[in-house]
């Protein structure tokens, strides 16, 4: 069998498109190549969407716990502290036995069983209170001086947030907000393996790498394979947020600039 | 557990679930709770050890041992650490023993890996085939705590190695001045100085290292997540005398709860313990103490 023949077999496989039979014997390179990048259409898909949804609610997150009413305020110190408080994996078991038990409650909670959509909600969250901790912290060290800027040219609440506020307040914490992404992707290897099943055997990257070194004994093969993969998209990661990056601090003079410094990768 | 306990299914609740948490599955979850602990005061040190040894290489000037740190440093960056907790584990585990296969049968022809098999002569099996269940249980363990110890100690050197480069250069090149030796210098001017630069990302790594601890059970050690599940799932009478629904999500909760306990007391301690190491230092915090005792 050709390489090419494998890959229009498997390089859909995790999303249930292509051969439904997963290689029994005789692994070929290209095989694991293959469907273990096809399982990274999962990680993909579970980072980019809780990225994208979990920065609406960190934002509001950040601007709750920096309120000056306690009736708001608490409320957002608690919901960073039970996320960040936690292990991730602990919060995908939770979650998914939690969603299991109201299945037998309503057939609407259904779907929340499924990784597509529970693991998503736990990882939503989850992202949302670290970068609302980073929201917060930048929110903290915005110059008194630019807010007191904005008063004087008689900006306040919506218009003051929206053109003073919250850009600095990106662009301070973007840096920071850089690496929990690159962390939230990571965290996404963890779905499967924490109670969320792979129906069908369509899996995440991890789970086809874990598979496979499960069934050739054979660590040195799959898992550097995910390993390149990995770099790989943390590289696009990181060029894509240096870009934002670079209009964020378009304004500023180029020394002044916030250089992205890249901070190791910390398990959750 | 309780004198009471005789006859679960004619208790009162309160009296129930006084037997039903003392029984002795319940009492493997509170060992392994210890397990963890445990996990943390083994990899801990280690990690830092590691850590050290790591960012020591990193700064070294010759060329090779100096790659050999920075690579091990960068590695972990970029790929998810779930991956090497998983690689780390069989790949150790053949690593040892392949070693004693070549070490002990030294006659043996056929290759090591034959097809999808993995095959070492039975004497070189790790550990023997004969040996008591204990073994077996405290050697996965120890091949868990190597594996927490390599991942974090690539963390804990990058933390190092930070700390290091921040100790000021005047008090490196005072030491200099003095007719130090690079090797003084190193032991008696900056390794001392260095921790105070260092505790805000060791003990950010601490918390990390907490968080981690569920991890184990993918390393197939029976820990607090795996009798969690074992536990909370249904169970009918004709097993247990004390039947009861589905409850894994009781359970994960009590773990949730747990770890929440846990990170929120170390940030704590950990705090304090910043106050008191920043307290006389040339530092924004030292600073603001002075103020505020005056």
């Amino acid at each position: 069998m050709s390489c090419l023949q494998t890959i229009a077999d498997y390089g859909l496989r995790s999303i249930g498109i292509g051969e439904r039979l997963l290689p029994r014997e005789d692994f070929t390179l290209c095989q694991q190549f293959t469907l273990i990048g096809s399982g990274m259409i999962w990680n993909i898909y579970f980072g980019l969407l809780a990225l994208v949804f979990g920065f609406m609610l960190a934002t509001a997150v950040a601007m709750g716990k920096n309120a000056q009413s306690k009736l708001i305020r608490k409320p957002s110190e608690w919901f960073i502290f039970v996320f960040r408080g936690s292990p991730l994996f602990i919060q995908f078991f939770f979650a998914y036995f939690l969603f299991l038990q109201l299945k037998g409650v309503h057939p609407f909670f259904d779907p929340f069983s499924a990784a597509w959509l529970g693991a998503l909600i736990v990882l939503f969250l989850n992202t949302a209170a670290y970068s609302a901790e980073i929201f917060y912290g930048a929110l903290q060290s915005i110059p008194k001086g630019e807010v007191e800027a904005a008063d004087a040219y008689g900006l306040s609440g919506w218009p003051r947030f929206k053109r003073v506020v919250w850009p600095t307040m990106l662009r301070l914490g973007w840096p920071a907000y850089t690496n929990e992404a690159i962390f939230l992707f990571h965290a996404t290897t963890l779905v499967y393996f924490s109670g969320f099943p792979a129906w069908q055997q369509r899996g995440d990257a991890l789970y086809y790498a874990n598979y496979f070194a499960d069934k050739t004994f054979n660590p040195f093969i799959p898992y550097p394979i995910l390993a390149g993969y990995f770099i790989l998209l943390t590289l696009v990661i990181i060029g894509i947020f240096g870009l934002v990056n670079r209009r964020l601090n378009r304004h500023l003079p180029a020394n002044t600039r916030q250089k992205m410094k890249l901070r190791m990768n910390l398990i959750r | 557990m309780f004198s009471f306990c005789t006859d679960p299914s004619i208790l009162p609740d309160w009296q129930w679930m006084a037997c039903y948490l003392t029984t002795g599955k319940h009492m493997s979850i509170y060992w392994s709770v210890l397990t963890v602990f445990l996990l943390l005061a083994i990899t801990a040190p280690t990690a830092l050890a590691f850590g050290f040894a790591g960012a020591s290489a990193a700064r070294s000037r010759i060329a090779p041992v100096s790659w050999l740190g920075r690579g091990y440093i960068a590695i972990v960056r970029g790929v998810p650490d779930i991956a090497f907790f998983l690689f780390f584990v069989i790949a150790l585990d053949q690593a040892i023993e392949y070693l004693r296969h070549r070490a002990i049968c030294p006659d043996w022809t056929e290759p090591v890996r034959q097809g999808n098999d993995f095959v070492v002569c039975a004497a070189a099996k790790m550990p023997l085939g004969n040996a008591p269940q204990w073994i077996h249980e405290t050697y996965g363990f120890g091949l868990a705590v190597l594996t927490f110890a390599i991942v974090f100690g690539a963390f804990a050197a990058n933390v190092l190695f930070g700390a290091m480069r921040a100790v000021p250069k005047a008090q490196l090149e005072t030491a200099e001045a003095y007719g130090m030796t690079p090797r003084q210098t190193f032991w008696r001017v900056m390794v001392p100085q260095m921790w105070v630069y260092a505790l805000p990302g060791l003990s950010n790594l601490w918390m990390v290292l907490i968080k981690a601890t569920p991890l184990l059970f993918l390393l197939g050690v029976e820990d607090i997540v795996y009798w969690a599940r074992e536990l909370g799932g249904t169970k009918t009478s004709r097993f247990t005398e004390y039947p009861h629904g589905d409850w894994r999500m009781w359970y994960f909760l009590a773990l949730l709860v747990f770890y929440l306990m846990f990170t929120r007391v170390s940030e704590i301690v950990l705090d304090r313990l910043m106050v008191r190491l920043t307290r006389g230092q040339a530092t924004t915090g030292g600073e603001a103490q002075r103020k505020a005792a005056t």
